[in-house]
């Protein structure tokens, strides 16, 4: 892994705050290696930045594994850039061309408002899980585990949907701005599990409403959600719920 | 320092241990516990400050119970505290597999997995209610893996002889975090729980009660998005803020995890317990150069098929550190498995701190395979071998991307095929700073050294020793959340119920957040030239090399002028940005730092106070000839307990609590045979 410098010019979005107007910024050669991450080529270009007496880029990121949902950033018009199943912290530099302009915006969604630079507030896909993505159930009361037995496929299904990150970026990348994968993933969850299944209809059409009153747009299956998803979550999860969220209506 | 003699000893009572053979302690402590009726629970108001495990079970349950919950979160939801990133798995006694499982064999394995430094009766609390967890968690809708007849599927780990880790694919962590969010959810909904997310706690606030008793009564929390900082009361504090893993700069742990929270009870008088006992995990990537940010974990899962292993000859190794040849390219009879060499009875599945160890002396031997010589090969030519590569990669498929994704190397692509064996690309692994077991003190309640005030998960030190075995920081960390400081947090609070809701108008809440802001504005007003993270990478330079994986007294106390002088730079030279008001990343971030100096100097200083080597904590002077690890039960068997000097430049003082043992003879740890 011998270090082989490269350079890039990153053409980033800067915002002050959530009210005032953004503008792009371009940093010319940025000096990094095809072995270091993303993430890591803006801390690089942050520090510079501090070193001078600049505010640094205002990103979200935290586990840098892959699996905490909290790094975002459209990177040259896709989210998490163009790697495919991975987020922008699994990013590395290799992905890139010497001498390449990058171009970095934040999630761009009504239901996302940018709080500073590159970070955005998606405090509205917790409260569609508050509206109903759990099973109703407090602890203590449980039978033993093994007295449940669950289909290897079923338990296998579930967890796939399972896997969502709740990043946003089937939002961000959505023509609408729409969250049906999202929402999707999280019913698709529980419906194939017996202990979620009792609160099939009341869940999805509690997220549904939830997710429509928060202002994220309707679905018009154009499946760039599932093609972007970092978990690769399927577009099926969405077939579902309309399923579920039909008989659950039908039966009102 | 105080002199061994002087040093001060904590009283039996002060644990709160229950009387009683070890396996009915608990539950005569719940049978005889105080308890708070339902009218009263919601007059009580309780602050949880952390949504990972620990702190989201725990956050939900109480506000089950009828409390009403105040829940930090420094991220941007609860879904995404660093419990999210814990891949392999989670221990329970459930003896599924019938191999001879139990709630003692659990006791008693992360009893000696500590090296025996745990507190017994904690341990084997821990035990006992580890099988609730899985029942809860099913529950839950947690979609654990499965076998075909639909029960419950169980994987090995370190330091077990039994198959008892219970898993969701490699994202076991995730999969239980969002079973406590769910939880926290519901109640979020239901009004119980009010949600503070992208908030820092910075202080503990202290009310003296009627008797002239101070009790932790509220925190100040800054809001990151505002910049302002709040104030917050309630009737008792619980930190769930995990460990202090990134004191040492590089650690797998997600970057804004920190240790501020616990410095702030520590200086409100909070002891602080077994800092030394810091875990190094051996399967790690690499560090590849000066620009990291942080260091990636590969799963301990994959020792169950991986072998570990550098070359026989150094001529070898002298090579693959040039880059003239690859791991591929070393023959079979050349390569030396140190680790199934040495530990014969456990192999490559040896615990952490073992595993860890040993890789560190091939390497110091000259025998690292990469370009920097701190680094070992991790292999699954053999696993490929007998079992085909559709069935090491249905095991490990997604770890191996993830391995190429960072690397570039494909550890399930053949190389070369010599006298029918196929050799594939080994991954290359080192050591890095994972877990810290230390942690603040608490009593049998989980209750700290300052009333009212409670710490969970790995924020406490209190029940994995000096070492914690894999699968076992989910099991602590729901184990407290959901079924011990539920109960035990009412034999507090049933005493308080006829006390009012506090005004954060107080003149103690005045004044901690006058010192929040005080300290602020001076940061602030240094305008020096160093940046945030320069000075981190620093401290976390002087951590690795006195008092990181092998330690000495010369080492340690460099080690300690070096953090103060590092201090000095810290306060006379420090450079921030931007405002105090609004979002202001590198300002948060040097809050942190200040926390992380006062950090390492306590990390360092029970180092050299510990005279033995156990577990996470390797002193040279202390070994046998072979290079084991040599614990000294005669005169190390306790606690340490540090207890703050009034100031962070003055050295803390030593309280010990002694260990009482009486369900398990102390013995040398053996994976050997």
């Amino acid at each position: 892994m011998e270090d082989k410098i490269m350079k890039v010019n990153l053409k980033v979005w800067r915002q002050e705050n959530a009210k005032a107007k953004g503008k792009f910024v371009t940093y010319p050669d940025v000096e990094t290696t095809p072995d270091t991450s993303f993430l890591e080529t803006l801390d690089i270009l942050n520090e510079t930045l501090v070193e001078k007496g600049e505010e640094p880029i205002a990103f979200d990121h935290d586990c840098r594994e892959g699996i905490c949902g909290m790094c975002s950033l459209y990177i040259n018009g896709h989210p998490h850039g163009p790697a495919i199943g991975a987020t922008t912290c699994q990013l590395y530099m290799r992905r890139f061309k010497n001498g390449e302009t990058i171009t970095v915006e934040p999630w761009r969604s009504a239901a996302f408002p940018v709080i500073k630079d590159l970070i955005v507030n998606r405090n509205a896909f917790d409260q569609i899980q508050q509206a109903g993505g759990y099973v109703s159930f407090n602890c203590g009361g449980a039978q033993d585990a093994n007295d449940l037995p669950i289909a290897k496929v079923q338990a296998d299904a579930a967890m796939d949907s399972a896997s969502c990150i709740g990043c946003g970026a089937c939002v961000a990348t959505c023509k609408n701005g729409s969250a049906m994968l999202f929402v999707a993933a999280k019913v698709t969850q529980f419906s194939h599990l017996p202990q979620g299944q009792v609160e099939t209809a009341r869940r999805v059409k509690a997220m549904v409403k939830k997710m429509d009153e928060l202002g994220f747009g309707n679905c018009t299956n154009t499946g760039a959600c599932a093609a972007e998803c970092p978990k690769l979550i399927p577009l099926a999860n969405i077939g579902r719920m309309n399923r579920l969220f039909i008989a659950a209506k039908i039966k009102d | 320092m105080a002199t061994q003699d002087k040093v001060k000893v904590m009283s039996p009572e002060a644990s709160k241990i229950p009387e009683g053979p070890i396996a009915e302690k608990w539950t005569n402590y719940k049978a005889h516990q105080k308890l708070v009726n339902p009218a009263n629970k919601r007059k009580l108001d309780v602050i949880v400050v952390g949504t990972g495990l620990a702190g989201a079970s725990a956050a939900s349950t109480l506000a089950e119970l009828g409390f009403n919950v105040l829940n930090f979160c420094i991220q941007d939801s609860p879904r995404r505290a660093h419990s999210i990133a814990a891949q392999g798995g989670i221990n329970a006694a459930k003896n599924y597999q019938n191999d001879g499982d139990s709630v003692y064999r659990l006791f008693y394995d992360t009893v000696k997995g500590g090296d025996y430094r745990a507190r017994e009766a904690n341990v084997y609390r821990l035990a006992e209610v580890s099988n609730d967890i899985i029942d809860q968690c099913v529950a839950q809708g947690v979609p654990f893996a499965r076998e075909y007849g639909g029960l419950l599927a169980n994987r090995s780990f370190g330091g077990a002889q039994v198959s008892r880790t219970f898993y969701a694919k490699g994202q076991t962590g995730q999969q239980l975090l969002l079973g406590a969010y769910s939880s926290l959810n519901r109640q979020i909904k239901a009004g119980k729980v009010k949600s503070y997310n992208r908030y820092e706690m910075h202080d503990v606030v202290l009310v003296k009660d009627k008797d002239g008793v101070e009790r932790a009564r509220g925190i100040i929390a800054k809001n990151l998005v505002t910049g302002k900082f709040e104030r917050f009361a309630a009737h008792a504090v619980v930190l769930a803020t995990g460990g202090y893993g990134n004191t040492y700069f590089l650690s797998t742990n997600a970057m804004a995890c920190n240790v501020s929270a616990a410095m702030a009870a520590y200086r409100k008088g909070a002891y602080f317990a077994n800092p030394a006992y810091v875990q190094i995990h051996p399967t790690c990537i690499p560090v590849h150069g000066d620009k990291q940010s942080k260091l990636t974990l590969m799963s301990e899962s994959l020792r169950n098929d991986g072998r570990i292993w550098v070359p026989k000859k150094k001529e070898d190794a002298e090579k693959l550190q040039k880059g003239l040849i690859k791991g591929s390219d070393i023959d079979e009879a050349d390569r030396d498995y140190y680790l199934e060499r040495r530990y014969p009875a456990f192999g490559n599945l040896v615990p952490r701190d073992v595993a860890s160890r040993a890789a560190k002396e091939r390497c110091d031997a000259g025998y690292g395979v990469n370009n920097t010589g701190l680094a070992v090969f991790l292999d699954f030519s053999e696993a490929i071998n007998r079992l085909g590569i559709d069935v090491v990669r249905q095991r490990y498929g997604n770890l191996f991307d993830m391995y190429e994704e960072i690397t570039d190397v494909n550890p399930g692509e053949m190389a070369r095929e010599t006298d029918g064996m196929e050799y594939y690309n080994p991954m290359m692994i080192y050591p890095a700073i994972h877990y810290t077991m230390g942690g603040l003190w608490v009593d049998y309640e989980l209750q700290t050294s300052v009333k009212g005030l409670f710490a969970i998960g790995e924020c406490n030190f209190s029940d994995h020793g000096a070492n914690r075995l894999g699968a076992s920081a989910l099991m602590q960390g729901l184990a407290d959340g959901y079924f011990v400081l539920p109960y035990t947090i009412q034999n507090y609070l049933s005493d308080q119920i006829s006390v009012p809701r506090f005004s954060t108008d107080l003149p103690e809440f005045d004044a901690a957040e006058a010192k929040c802001k005080a300290f602020q504005d001076h940061l602030m007003s240094i305008k020096g030239n160093r940046t945030v993270d320069s000075i981190h990478k620093e401290l976390g330079h002087i951590m690795w090399e006195y008092v990181g994986m092998a330690r000495t007294k010369e080492g340690l106390e460099i080690a300690i002028k070096k953090l103060n002088d590092l201090r000095k730079v810290f306060e006379s030279d420090l450079k921030i940005p931007g405002k105090e008001e609004g979002m202001n990343v590198e300002l948060d971030k040097a809050f942190r730092l200040n926390d992380f100096i006062t950090m390492g100097e306590l990390i360092a200083y029970d180092a050299l106070s510990r005279n033995e080597s156990c577990g996470g904590h390797f002193r040279e002077e202390y070994q046998t000839e072979e290079g084991e690890a040599k614990r000294d039960d005669n005169n190390c068997f306790y606690v340490s307990c540090w207890d703050y000097a009034g100031s962070d430049t003055k050295a803390p003082e030593l309280i010990k609590e002694p260990l009482h043992y009486e369900a398990i003879k102390v013995q040398t740890r053996n994976y050997k045979s």
